[in-house]
């Protein structure tokens, strides 16, 4: 079985670029020391308004939204603070792929390693699924990692890249921890050849 | 002959582990930055595991996200961020791993004190659950942000598995002119580039500007790398950067330094050593830089005017500008001279060293703080609060009515209680002018020292050069 079977599910559109972790979990609620709770803060400044009361106009708030697990967004999503919180939260609030034109490099780290699945498709795919969904809020998007294809139901298809170790790594449920420490006898090696920690001298 | 390498490549060959075909490198980390909000979940999983922490004498950790800066007792802003720094001394002890605790006099921002103490060299390696690790590469190291997951890989192996991003040379040459800052040359590039221009690659700074550089004004630079997308800066070790280690207390002595310093001086990129991109600046046309929108690539020269999203062809460009511009309450066309603004925040990773300090108390000396804005000054470590204590920097401020501080994160990322209220303006030396970053609902212009300055006196954002030169 598995680790990240083919799913379909609506999807819920963020129309901004540059969307950064900052706005996708604000700072305030990182003072945690697990990874519980943290779907309170997901867009947490977005999804309210200033009072307080949830904002009905933000995406994840309608109620033809709830239980949508692909989130489609504008370019260079995740971009500022490394915070896995992030991915967490957008986990944690049932969010299995996010769909976009480009990733920033760490979110995209972040989420391969919480089975989030970064989609990447070009301009005239994206602007296919905005359309869609302007015709169709409740249009679902097949999206299948073993094949790296999204299909949309007019049966339009498109393949997504993603690098042959983070596939492997999610379809089999790697634990990337334990693929690292395999290397034990390469990492004992490599550090009796390498220069030494630094050390205070001045005591 | 060997081909001519970048300074990028000679770091990364010399510490690949394992390569497997298809496989990201399995690379070794020389130095692992530690703070209390990245690495909590990662300490769970090595207890979960029964592992212990392969390095603990290349692992340093400090408190300085959610820790308070007010002097009177430290009282933590609230019982979570209490728990979050008492998690951190736990872990520390547990595990073996050296702290800058909250009573150390040698603690500040994670990115302050690993230069401060010698600790960040050139050649190494250096990750931190904190996106602002590229800082360090303006040692010459290679040192960029990781997730919390790749905190706990780090702690575990000392390693960490990644892809070999690409290089870009940002060639800046020239010599900057009066009230003209390192941070103006950041921002200026970021303007130019973008907030994705650098996805994928690690910048190298180079150019005679560059070299003219002081190491604190090359670590303000390259600590904004990550807002061009880029993970990593760098700039090439030279005699400033090694005059700067010389003596520092984790910094190599005796015939140790010799043979550092020999190596040290064969990293910078080779005569010739091609990049996978770049872009040059003319560092004499810089002027002081002002961001008006909601991310550091959103500036514009102070006496300059904010966009008009009407005026770009780019769709996406245009709603994100049209959304930046009312989350400000800014206008299109507008001139933000004259603009109010109601905190002034002088601090962060970016900007909170003794040389930043220096900038904004020249401005300030014998002149009052607006009465209408609150200024904040945080130094970026204890030490750096000491230095400046020393000079009377701190009696400068306090005398024109700034708040001054402990060290710590402070303002930049509101979640230690400093913060903005909803709908203020703050001037600040900081590195992101998000939505809400410092504060729900507050409104961030990034600028330098020197231009936060001005604007604290005058209450309003003013052209720092008219005081330089007055």
């Amino acid at each position: 079985m598995s680790s990240f079977p083919p799913f379909s599910s609506r999807i819920v559109y963020l129309p901004h670029s540059d969307i950064d972790t900052d706005q996708i979990i604000p700072a305030r609620y990182l003072k945690v020391t697990d990874k519980q709770g943290l779907g309170e803060g997901l867009f947490a400044d977005l999804r309210r308004k200033p009072d307080g009361s949830p904002d009905p106009d933000f995406p994840l708030n309608k109620p033809e939204n709830s239980g949508a697990s692909v989130l489609l967004t504008g370019e260079n999503f995740g971009c500022g603070s490394s915070r896995e919180h992030a991915p967490w939260a957008l986990k944690t609030a049932g969010f299995r792929a996010i769909i976009s034109a480009s990733f920033a490099d760490i979110f995209r780290n972040n989420a391969l390693k919480n089975s989030l699945l970064p989609v990447v498709v070009d301009a005239e795919t994206h602007a296919r699924l905005v359309n869609l969904l302007a015709l169709h809020p409740e249009a679902e998007v097949a999206v299948d990692l073993a094949s790296q294809t999204v299909r949309l139901p007019d049966g339009f298809e498109v393949r997504f890249p993603l690098d042959g170790f983070s596939k492997r790594s999610l379809l089999d449920g790697v634990d990337e921890l334990g693929y690292i420490l395999s290397f034990a006898k390469e990492i004992e090696n490599f550090e009796r050849r390498h220069e030494s920690p630094p050390g205070e001298v001045a005591a | 002959m060997n081909s001519p390498q970048t300074l990028f490549a000679k770091i990364w060959d010399e510490h690949v582990v394992v390569q497997e075909d298809g496989a990201p490198s399995l690379m070794y980390v020389d130095l692992h930055l530690v703070h209390e909000v990245t690495s909590p979940q990662a300490f769970t999983g090595l207890r979960t595991r029964g592992l212990r922490v392969r390095c603990p004498d290349r692992t340093v950790a400090t408190v300085d996200h959610s820790i308070p800066t007010i002097a009177s007792g430290l009282q933590a802003a609230d019982k979570e961020a209490a728990n979050q720094i008492r998690h951190m001394e736990e872990n520390a002890a547990a595990f073996g791993v050296k702290l800058f605790g909250l009573s150390s006099p040698q603690r500040g921002i994670v990115h302050v004190i690993g230069p401060e103490l010698g600790l960040t060299q050139p050649g190494m390696t250096i990750v931190c659950g904190d996106s602002h690790t590229s800082t360090h590469g303006a040692f010459g190291a290679l040192a960029f942000g990781i997730g919390t997951s790749e905190v706990e890989h780090v702690l575990a192996s000392q390693c960490v598995l990644q892809r070999r991003p690409k290089t870009f040379e940002v060639r800046i040459e020239g010599r900057l002119g009066p009230g003209v800052a390192a941070k103006d040359v950041i921002l200026a590039l970021l303007s130019k580039i973008g907030v994705s221009g650098g996805a994928g690659h690690v910048f190298e700074y180079t150019g005679s500007a560059v070299r003219m550089l002081s190491m604190e004004e090359r670590m303000t630079i390259c600590n904004m790398s990550i807002e061009g997308g880029a993970r990593a800066g760098m700039v090439g070790p030279d005699d400033t950067t090694i005059e700067y280690l010389n003596g520092r207390p984790y910094a190599p002595a005796g015939p140790a330094w010799d043979r550092a310093v020999d190596r040290w001086r064969r990293l910078s990129s080779d005569e010739g050593a091609g990049y996978d991109a770049s872009v040059t600046l003319d560092a004499c046309a810089l002027q002081p830089m002002i961001t008006y929108g909601t991310n550091p690539g959103m500036g514009i020269p102070v006496t300059g005017v904010v966009p008009d999203p009407d005026r770009t062809d780019d769709g996406a460009m245009k709603e994100g500008l049209k959304k930046s511009l009312a989350y400000m309450g800014l206008k299109p066309g507008q001139r933000l001279l004259g603009q109010p603004v109601d905190v002034v925040f002088i601090g962060s990773c970016t900007n909170s060293r003794l040389s930043d300090l220096r900038l904004a108390a020249g401005i300030i000396k014998h002149k009052k703080v607006a009465p209408t804005v609150r200024m904040l000054v945080v130094p970026g470590s204890q030490e750096v609060k000491r230095q400046a204590e020393a000079e009377g920097l701190d009696r400068v401020f306090i005398s024109a009515g700034a708040e001054w501080r402990e060290s710590g994160c402070s303002m930049c990322i509101a979640m230690n209680g400093d913060q903005l209220e909803p709908g203020q303006y703050a001037v600040s030396t900081s590195n992101r002018n998000f939505e809400g970053r410092q504060g729900k609902g507050g409104r961030t212009f990034l600028a330098s020292p020197l231009t936060a300055a001005a604007a604290a006196i005058a209450g309003k954002i003013v052209d720092v050069r008219e005081m330089v030169n007055s």
